[in-house]
């Protein structure tokens, strides 16, 4: 068992969802409020990750950021290291990668509110603000709840983005699943067995925990 | 932009607790982390292996992988990195490889060092697949491509071909048994995992160019990574390589 990967994938996976879900909370909000010039167009980009290959993200984010680019040049003065092969650099790839899984589930609870309720709670005299934080948001939480895991789970899964974007560098950007193909490669079935076998419980556990919690939340929906 | 800004903050680990991190052509996945092994016994301190095709590595190194050295699987590759100026120096040839055809326990593949068993049972439609590296980024994938360029098979067999990322890939699917054989490192079948999992012939290095490995130093090598290039260099490395194969420069 390769414990630093797993600490690896677990980074990843918290990283990703502490930068995504205030902007996905922001941003899915305003796709169910806000009617816009643009916004078939919008919505499709926030989607397009989930149907991309991510070999095409692994190659736009190796050119941009590699090393002999320009930009790749002002982040290596910059930080002292190339963003590519570094825990950075996976963390952005990570959450280019799991924008849809953040976006639509939250976008969908927001939409699922009834605008009487919006009215409703303005009518009450409660700030902007207010009705956010003690309306809205609680209303929603499904949604958000639902990113939060999705993007978790779909971050210890992440292969191929991570091999291209990450290389394999121990305790900085091999994560769980990049280890197991690691172990493969060098004849180590034993402890790839080991490792496959944990993504699978957390998966599965993770997964659970989503429907028990959504349940609480919104006991009509189950 | 904003988000890119946002990650500087986040770090992996912290630099001080990291191995030096070195790259190593995938033929050394066993002979290079006994080495290693060593190295640690011996000195104190610890050196990180990442393994790869040599074309992979090469492509990383240029795209800013912090490596420290660079253990290739021919002499091009890091050719081009010394060409690029990224090396320290033009380094040095550390050990010369050789390819076996290798039939897993079980393949109808009989195994001869002039691939006549492979040309029978290629005529016979009985090879299903055939394990090589990827010839553009393996070095031993290209000298197995030479091979069965040189013994008149490449153009029968290539629809056949399954192609391993690295050799270990190849090797990996050769050995069980998801291809009749393979062209793979007389260094992985060495391996006493591997023993008893299939049989091999050693391919005369007459028939493919010389699978001569040179390594380099990379510009951001420390001084534990200086004392591993010198180590390689060393007796104990030269034991275990040639254990596992190699042949050793004199």
């Amino acid at each position: 068992m390769d414990w630093a990967a797993l600490r690896v994938s677990l980074w990843l996976g918290a990283g990703t969802i502490a930068i995504l879900l205030p902007l996905g909370v922001w941003f899915g909000r305003l796709l169910a409020v806000r009617e816009f010039n643009g916004k078939l167009l919008v919505e499709a980009l926030v989607t397009v990750p989930l149907v991309l290959p991510p070999t095409v993200l692994g190659f736009y984010l190796l050119v941009t950021f590699g090393a002999r680019s320009p930009l790749g040049q002002v982040f290596q003065a910059l930080i002292g290291h190339s963003l590519p092969f570094s825990f950075q650099g996976l963390l952005l790839a990570s959450a280019i990668a799991n924008v849809p899984f953040v976006v639509q589930p939250i976008q969908r609870g927001f939409e699922a509110i009834p605008s009487e309720v919006r009215d409703a709670a303005a009518c009450c005299g409660l700030t902007p603000w207010q009705r956010f934080l003690r309306v809205e948001l609680p209303l929603a939480w499904p949604g958000v709840l639902t990113a939060s895991v999705l993007t978790f789970a779909h971050t210890l899964g992440e292969f191929g983005v991570v091999l291209m974007v990450g290389g394999n560098l121990p305790g900085q950007t091999r994560t769980l699943s990049v280890a197991i193909y690691d172990r493969m490669q060098a004849f180590d079935d034993r402890s790839a067995g080991v490792m496959a076998a944990t993504l699978l419980a957390i998966s599965v556990v993770t997964l659970m925990a989503t429907t028990a919690l959504s349940r609480r939340v919104n006991p009509h929906r189950a | 932009m904003a988000m890119a800004v946002c990650l500087l903050g986040l770090q992996g680990l912290p630099a001080a607790q990291r191995a030096p991190t070195i790259a190593a052509a995938a033929n050394l996945n066993f002979a290079l982390t006994e080495i290693a092994r060593q190295f640690e016994r011996d000195r104190g301190t610890r050196v990180e292996i990442v393994f790869g095709s040599s074309g992979t590595l090469t492509r990383q190194i240029r795209d800013g992988a912090p490596f420290e050295m660079f253990l290739a699987a021919d002499e091009e590759f890091p050719n081009q990195l010394t060409a690029a100026g990224l090396t320290r120096d033009a380094g040095v040839v550390y050990a010369t490889g050789r390819l076996v055809i290798f039939a897993p326990a079980g393949s109808p593949l009989v195994v001869d060092e002039r691939l006549e068993g492979l040309s029978r049972l290629l005529q016979a439609s009985g090879v299903t697949r055939f394990a090589i590296a990827n010839p553009d980024v393996a070095p031993y994938g290209r000298a197995a491509e030479a091979v069965l360029r040189k013994r008149g098979l490449w153009d029968a067999i290539r629809s056949r071909l399954v192609l391993g990322d690295s050799i270990a890939q190849a090797a990996q699917f050769a050995t069980t048994g998801n291809a009749v054989g393979g062209l793979i490192a007389y260094s992985l079948v060495k391996e006493p995992a591997l023993a008893g999992k299939g049989k091999y012939a050693l391919i005369a290095q007459t028939d493919h160019p010389l699978l001569r490995q040179r390594m380099v130093l990379l510009k951001a090598a420390t001084p534990i990574v200086e004392q591993f290039y010198a180590y390689m260099q060393g007796g104990a490395a030269r034991t275990v390589l040639i254990r596992n194969g190699y042949e050793v420069p004199q």
